[in-house]
């Protein structure tokens, strides 16, 4: 997935609720809202949709996606990207892993393709720069 | 890379440092006075923070007659925020939610 000049971002997590029920919330629209953003999503192969979040400078807030692989209660993968990628936005692809554990589920977060030499990325600068201040303590806690 | 961005993070969690960073971004370059008559710490302390993040890339200095004039260098936030502290606090933040979320289902 990563060559030479692009990056992953992996989060893993322990998550002790059923199967069922984690697939659920990562496929159903109403509930990937309560989590992650506003949407349109569906769980089809090649169906095309947007997360929306508040607009800000610079960004309208847009993140273009399209549903790239879906297997019914272990993957999910969507692409992700954020303005125009030939004026420095980002084209990345997120995927969703489940898998079984005795006590629930271990989710697998990863975000593919960041490039390393990116042009200043307004969008993600300014987006980034409010939620890095925001989030700055927890973000090191865990580090 | 990866000791860049150490850096960026240690010279970043610190409120004073900080307040210093996003002062200068808001108001251009100023001197370490300038600087001190708002941080709430003593001159000495102001330039060893500045002298942190001049290290992370996150300031310049330019030296004027007997004084230091200091500007941020947002540029040097760029290996954070292309994906890191961008994308890893968004995911922590949002996989906080979804386990909330999962526990509402519960009930």
């Amino acid at each position: 997935m990563t060559s030479a000049d692009t990056r992953s971002l992996v989060i893993e997590r322990e998550i002790s609720h059923p199967l069922d029920k984690v697939w659920r919330a990562l496929t159903e629209g109403h509930l990937v809202e309560e989590w992650l953003l506003k949407n349109d999503f569906q769980p089809k192969l090649g169906h095309k949709f947007n997360l929306r979040t508040t607009p800000m400078p610079q960004w309208d807030g847009v993140v273009d996606c399209e549903v790239l692989s879906i297997e019914p209660k272990k993957s999910l993968s969507y692409s992700w990207n954020v303005g125009d990628a030939a004026k420095g936005g980002i084209a990345t692809i997120v995927t969703f892993t489940l898998t079984p554990t005795h006590s629930g589920v271990l989710l697998r977060m990863e975000q593919s393709g960041f490039r390393a030499d990116q042009e200043q990325n307004l969008q993600g600068a300014n987006y980034g720069w409010q939620k890095f201040l925001a989030a700055l303590d927890r973000v090191v806690a865990k580090l | 890379m990866r000791t860049t961005s150490d850096e960026l993070f240690k010279a970043l969690a610190d409120p004073t440092r900080r307040a210093i960073f996003e002062r200068l971004c808001r108001d251009g370059s100023l001197t370490v006075r300038a600087l001190t008559d708002q941080a709430g710490v003593s001159q000495p302390a102001v330039s060893k923070h500045l002298g942190v993040l001049k290290l992370a890339g996150l300031v310049r200095d330019r030296h004027e007659g007997r004084e230091t004039h200091y500007s941020a260098k947002p540029q040097g936030l760029r290996p954070l925020i292309d994906w890191m502290s961008h994308y890893g606090a968004f995911w922590n933040d949002r996989l906080d939610r979804l386990e909330d979320l999962l526990k509402r289902m519960d009930q």
